[in-house]
């Protein structure tokens, strides 16, 4: 389980994230939603220790994050953020091995070879294996990070945005694979979300953010709800059901 | 293992056959470096000599000496470069065009200036070291203050502070009275390595190996804070034994022949193309590419006016100045 206790963040004079607690629970597939500067991705990453908070603390399975030692809390927990902009000339398969790192130092043994094997097979990167990173287009080099993070094999995988730059085939992948993640290997997946649709077919829990607060949490029956969205952000969203699934209309109103 | 997909990739092999030639072109240049002086002589005579006959003594007081720091030197200067690149997540930079170099030529000022009776060696070699340390974290420090770092920033603000710094130390050097000096510790020659004036190199070579048992760490700080923090690797230590890393190696070389620019520049971009940049795979060639590089400009200055010497710095600088804008071009459409 995942806690953050009174946790906030102050950027000047902007309170960025507002003393925020809020529990997420072990296992299945959490979305953090909301309006652009809602502190989303800054709630994200101070809960995976790479941006210092101004107060409050987050406890990931009894381990304070800020004091657990990096190398033993990369095993457990892993982080993508947005933006992965590297002018280093890595192969795809260097930087997914480089997953791997946690748990072997970057000498790899047999079984660090098959989770990268495996990875990499999950994202269908095989034919660009020797390919350089800063040769691949955005979306290939979306899913060559992804693929590293998996290959973490950590309990908890955090992703940012990690539909950006991807196109709708991808994206649907992804998202499939990250439930999958969830389903079969037990894994706690944390993605904060843009497209609320996404969040509505594919996540157990939603956090509603707004102004650095969570607003609203639930599960996406309680959450895409054309009353809770309105409210959240600030214009009209219409809720239908499609196949059995909760699907947002809000691109055409009146 | 049978599996044909954990057999190593083919830009590995390819990788090992480089790192063969460039092994082999430091030899051979080693050969050639051991064979050129005023003084000719013929290396099959040293095994028959006795050792106590001119030629051996040539050999072992001067011209081995001066090309076994021509290696280390080299090497160690490649790998320091390659490293500050990492650091500084940019290409483009190098210890002789960011400040640590101009900081240690601050430092020889300073020591000569206010020791001038001379201190141990290994006393200036860690006040040297010092310098260039300030040096890096100067450029480091700035770095982190510019918001938009883009890549062609990053040099230019390391040109800056070099210059800054060089042009602060003539300053101080002209109201001493001590320009010709600082002239010769900014124009590096290896002409007055004899033996027992080279030796400090030797503390250069074992950096280097630390460097080596540290790459893959060095290329996870490249990736970034985020991405090293994310796998566990301590980005405030690594950070901190790269800066000693290459302080100390510019520190050594500057105490030892003055300065010598644009290697780490050169090297690392020369074998990015061959292998790529996982230091793993590209330290040894960066190492031995450093040394063949400064044991050709140190055999060319030595030829061109025969039996005097240009010192290898000005080639270099030439050559550097040409690589670097070959790199510029190349990559211009990443600087955009």
């Amino acid at each position: 389980m995942i806690e953050t206790r009174g946790v906030s963040k102050r950027y000047g004079d902007t309170l960025v994230v507002d003393d925020v607690s809020l529990s997420i629970p072990k296992g299945g597939f959490t979305s953090i939603i909301g309006p652009n500067g809602a502190g989303k991705s800054t709630l994200l990453s101070m809960i995976s220790r790479l941006t210092p908070m101004n107060a409050g603390s987050v406890v990931v399975d009894g381990m304070d994050v800020t004091r657990t030692p990096g190398n033993v809390l990369a095993r457990r927990l892993s982080i993508l953020r947005q933006d992965n902009q590297t002018s280093l000339r890595l192969s795809v398969r260097d930087l997914v091995a480089f997953g791997r790192f946690p748990h072997s130092g970057g000498r790899l043994t047999a079984e660090d070879l098959r989770h990268v094997d495996e990875a990499m097979e999950y994202l269908q990167l095989h034919e660009y294996r020797d390919r350089p990173i800063d040769e691949l287009s955005g979306g290939q080099r979306q899913r060559a990070y992804v693929a590293m993070v998996m290959c973490q094999d950590t309990d908890y995988v955090l992703l940012d945005e990690p539909l950006n730059n991807i196109d709708m085939r991808f994206a649907v992948d992804m998202m499939q694979l990250l439930r999958r993640a969830a389903d079969e290997k037990g894994k706690t997946v944390v993605v904060v979300l843009h497209d609320i649709n996404f969040a509505s077919c594919y996540s157990d829990h939603i956090i509603a953010m707004r102004r650095g607060r969570p607003v609203y949490q639930g599960a996406p029956e309680q959450i895409i709800r054309d009353e809770v969205l309105r409210d959240l952000y600030e214009m009209d969203i219409r809720v239908h059901e499609v196949n059995g699934q909760r699907i947002c209309v809000y691109f055409r109103m009146g | 293992m049978t599996d044909s997909r954990f057999s190593p990739p083919r830009a590995s092999r390819a990788g090992a056959l480089w790192l063969l030639l460039l092994l082999v072109l430091v030899l051979v240049l080693a050969v050639c470096s051991l064979n050129v002086g005023a003084s000719r002589l013929n290396l099959l005579n040293v095994l028959t000599a006795d050792p106590d006959d001119r030629v051996s003594k040539i050999l072992f007081a001067s011209r081995l000496p001066r090309t076994l720091a021509l290696i280390l030197a080299g090497a160690a200067l490649a790998v320091a470069g390659a490293i500050l690149q990492m650091m500084a997540r940019n290409r483009l930079v190098d210890t002789s065009t960011t400040g640590p170099m101009a900081a240690a030529a601050l430092g020889m000022l300073v020591l000569a200036i206010a020791l001038p009776d001379g201190l141990p060696l290994w006393a200036r070699f860690l006040l040297v070291s010092g310098f260039a340390a300030g040096g890096i974290l100067l450029f480091l420090g700035v770095l982190q203050r510019i918001p938009l770092r883009s890549a062609l920033i990053v040099p230019l603000v390391g040109l800056i502070i070099a210059g800054v710094v060089h042009a602060g130390s003539g300053l101080i050097a002209h109201h001493f009275d001590l320009s010709q000096s600082l002239r010769a510790w900014n124009s590096g020659d290896f002409s007055a390595v004899l033996r027992g004036r080279y030796e400090l190199l030797w503390v250069a070579a074992g950096l280097t190996l630390a460097a080596m048992l540290l790459a893959d760490r060095f290329t996870v700080i490249g990736m970034g804070r985020d991405f090293a923090v994310n796998i566990g690797v301590n980005y405030g230590l690594l950070m901190a034994i790269g800066v000693a890393l290459v302080a100390m190696i510019v520190g050594s070389v500057v105490v030892t022949a003055g300065v010598i620019p644009f290697i780490g520049l050169v090297a690392p971009n020369v074998v990015r193309v061959l292998t790529g940049d996982n230091l793993r795979r590209a330290v040894p060639m960066i190492a031995l590419l450093g040394a063949a590089i400064l044991l050709a400009a140190d055999l060319l200055g030595r030829l061109l006016i025969h039996p005097y010497e240009v010192p290898s710095s000005n080639l270099l600088s030439i050559a550097g100045c040409v690589v670097f804008l070959a790199v510029l071009l190349h990559g211009r459409k990443q600087w955009s």
